[in-house]
């Protein structure tokens, strides 16, 4: 699945950037803000760190399955 | 896998739960539909820009067999994730403890691995294109055809009641409306089954693998934070079932096996002989060696290494599914509350229902509610809160372990993103019974009984038209079981019944020889009907259970097992009779069919590391400490 054609691994890097960007994104404004979303064990900012992972795993697939990349 | 889907949502309850939610479970917020919108923009992507990778048949069907080992390990194992499976199981956990495992470890694990080792050559040697393919080629058209045409009528039936199902979820959890979430699911799957054909359902398949971890993890991960560990977890649970009433004993909740030597030391009232025989061999083999749902993603593997390989790296994962299924509903046993700061108490579908609430807040049928509450593992000073009304009163099901506890750490994007997950869930669901139907509808039915002399370019066109009528099909069979309900039970049993005469012709076909052709056609017809019959006698009179399982303690959840064991000893039973009074194959006829009247083509040596024995010994040693650790 390499080569000229897009591997799946690169559509799953798209997703997980996007994904990643919009949730670490909103959660930092909200720890930057002091803003604590109503649920359990806001005071942890989940959305910081579990989106902070899903954009590294995400550019990391982005990266390394580009289209065009030998 | 609806045949796997726990009796408590196996059993037409969600119609019922569809008709009492008055107030959704969680509330969107932009970012969470942002989330959702890129899913469903992601999808019909993949769908469009693999169209153009699709316009031959063997692409079209076997997604062009060039998937690599992962790929097609993680489809393999993503279609059996579905959305129902993941609540009902973690609803399973919440009411009976680490007893649901069962269907993670030993329902799957060990007939993943010889799927892998040994059976797959087979599949692949053939260049079968499906599971009715390989009957054609080891029994004859009658077998085949008897095969297709059941499993095509299951997938496009189990299709709509998927549908119908996501459906009622995200109007419970969510408040949406039910034809909205049906039209909008089944448009983007025609759009990108139709399409890209298996080779978009596979992509959207691992896309959706990747999802459900990314949506699901977190719940068990800040779960034991805040239950202090898995010590914490135990100790709380332990402490709750000292004040419910008809409950299990707290240690129950921790252990495999231990309490399976009798029907009625366990709350699922099953033997541990029914969860080996009839779990642990039949109905395990039978999937995730025959069901052509799950066999199609392995027999796209572009060459028989990776085709080997696959399952076996599926089965890790499979092995790791209970931390995002079992571990969230344990959890919710001691760490779901209501708006006052008390725990919040799961009860059963019928409980839900019994104690539906009137417009007004009141519970509308007391004495009714009271009777249902009675039998239920309900705290006096739970179920008094039930019947005075108001706020925190409604009570939820077992089924609602998941997304509650989703509503309950997930903010927002993170709620969106867990949502998305059982969306996805849903949606590759259905795509793999739409893709399947349409491979055995074109190949086996279509090619084989109505026209045989269609050129490629057509059978890709039927190929096409058959997931726009399927999935056409399915919504009919959503609104159908949307208004008869009880059909929905029957569709479900369809599975189960069919899978264990299955699993008895293919064994007896690949690995015997003597083997007739009448004898898989009549051991596959007659244990079919044989099946069907201990279903419906057990639905007709109840008492039966005790019959088929053997026991007066057994329940509910014994019968699926021990109806699937007696069936395949049927079908086995009529196999070797009709074999024994029959003329046999020439040998040289199995070449490619049969163990030991096939040459396995060579494999090029490769690294220890790289072995797929290596790595089944692994799964192997890990599937067994696990049940140790557990025991």
């Amino acid at each position: 699945m390499h080569g000229s054609k897009i591997s799946i691994w690169f559509f799953i890097g798209v997703l997980l950037t996007a994904y990643g960007v919009l949730i670490a994104g909103n959660g930092v404004i909200d720890l930057v803000m002091g803003k604590l979303a109503p649920v359990q064990l806001a005071e942890l900012h989940a959305p910081v760190w579990w989106g902070g992972t899903l954009l590294a795993l995400g550019l990391f697939y982005l990266i390394k399955f580009r289209p065009g990349k030998a | 896998m609806l045949g796997l889907v726990p009796s408590a949502l196996a059993a037409g309850h969600l119609p019922a739960l569809l008709a009492l939610s008055a107030e959704p479970l969680a509330h969107l917020k932009t970012l969470d539909i942002a989330v959702i919108v890129i899913y469903f923009a992601m999808v019909i992507w993949i769908g469009f820009y693999l169209k153009g990778q699709s316009n031959t048949s063997e692409e079209f069907f076997m997604a062009g067999r060039e998937m690599t080992a992962w790929i097609a390990g993680l489809s393999f194992v993503s279609a059996n994730l579905g959305s129902l499976e993941l609540m009902g199981w973690a609803g399973s956990a919440y009411q009976y403890g680490i007893l649901a495992t069962h269907w993670y470890w030993i329902g799957a694990i060990p007939a993943m691995v010889f799927l892998g080792l040994v059976m797959m050559p087979f599949y692949y040697v053939s260049k079968t294109h499906s599971v009715p393919g390989y009957l054609d080629l080891r029994y004859g058209r009658a077998a085949s055809s008897v095969a297709a045409i059941s499993f095509a009528t299951e997938m496009i039936l189990m299709s709509g009641v998927n549908m119908f199902a996501m459906a009622v979820v995200m109007k419970v959890v969510l408040g949406w409306d039910i034809s909205f979430s049906i039209i909008v699911s089944s448009v983007a799957v025609a759009l990108y089954v139709g399409l890209g054909g298996l080779r978009s359902a596979i992509f959207n398949e691992v896309l959706q693998f990747v999802l459900i971890w990314g949506g699901a993890l977190l719940v068990p991960i800040l779960g034991l934070i805040q239950a202090g560990g898995v010590d914490g977890l135990k100790r709380q649970i332990m402490h709750n079932m000292q004040t419910m009433t008809g409950g299990v004993a707290g240690d129950s909740y921790f252990h495999l096996w231990r309490d399976l030597g009798s029907f009625s030391a366990n709350p699922m009232g099953v033997h541990w002989s029914g969860i080996v025989l009839g779990l642990g061999f039949v109905i395990s083999f039978g999937y995730w060696t025959t069901d052509f749902l799950v066999v199609q993603r392995v027999l796209a593997a572009h060459n028989l290494r990776a085709a080997r390989m696959a399952p076996i790296i599926a089965s890790f994962f499979k092995m790791a599914t209970p931390f995002i299924v079992i571990l969230p509903g344990l959890l919710g046993l001691v760490l779901l509350q209501n708006g006052d700061g008390s725990r919040r108490q799961l009860v059963g579908e019928d409980v839900v229902t019994a104690c539906a609430m009137n417009n007004a807040g009141q519970v509308a049928n007391v004495s009714v509610c009271q009777a249902a509450m009675a039998k239920s593992s309900l705290t006096p000073d739970a179920q008094q809160k039930v019947l005075a009304g108001g706020p925190d009163a409604e009570l939820h099901s077992y089924n609602q372990a998941l997304p509650l506890m989703m509503v309950r750490y997930l903010g927002p994007g993170l709620l969106g993103l867990g949502i998305t997950a059982l969306i996805a869930g849903f949606m590759s669901g259905m795509a793999g019974n739409v893709s399947a139907f349409s491979t055995v509808w074109t190949y086996d039915i279509y090619k084989a009984l109505i026209n045989k002399r269609g050129s490629d370019s057509h059978y890709v066109l039927v190929g096409r038209l058959s997931i726009l009528v399927g999935v056409a099909v399915s919504i009919g069979a959503a609104y159908l079981v949307m208004h008869a309900h009880g059909i929905m039970d029957y569709v479900q049993a369809l599975f189960s019944i069919f899978i264990a005469p299955l699993l008895a012709a293919i064994l007896f076909g690949m690995f015997w020889k003597r083997a007739t052709k009448l004898a898989g056609f009549i051991g596959l017809l007659t244990g079919i009907v044989f099946s069907a019959s201990l279903f419906m006698w057990v639905k007709v009179t109840p008492a039966a259970l005790a019959v088929v399982a053997l026991s007066p303690d057994a329940k509910p959840m014994a019968e699926n097992v021990f109806r699937a064991w007696w069936a395949f000893c049927f079908a086995a039973i009529v196999i070797v009779v009709v074999s024994l009074l029959t003329k046999p194959r020439p040998v040289a006829e199995l070449d490619g069919l049969v163990y030991g009247a096939t040459k396995l083509p060579r494999e090029e040596p490769v690294p220890w590391f790289k072995s797929e024995y290596t790595w089944a010994i692994i799964v192997v040693v890990l599937f067994a400490a696990l049940n140790i650790i557990f025991w």
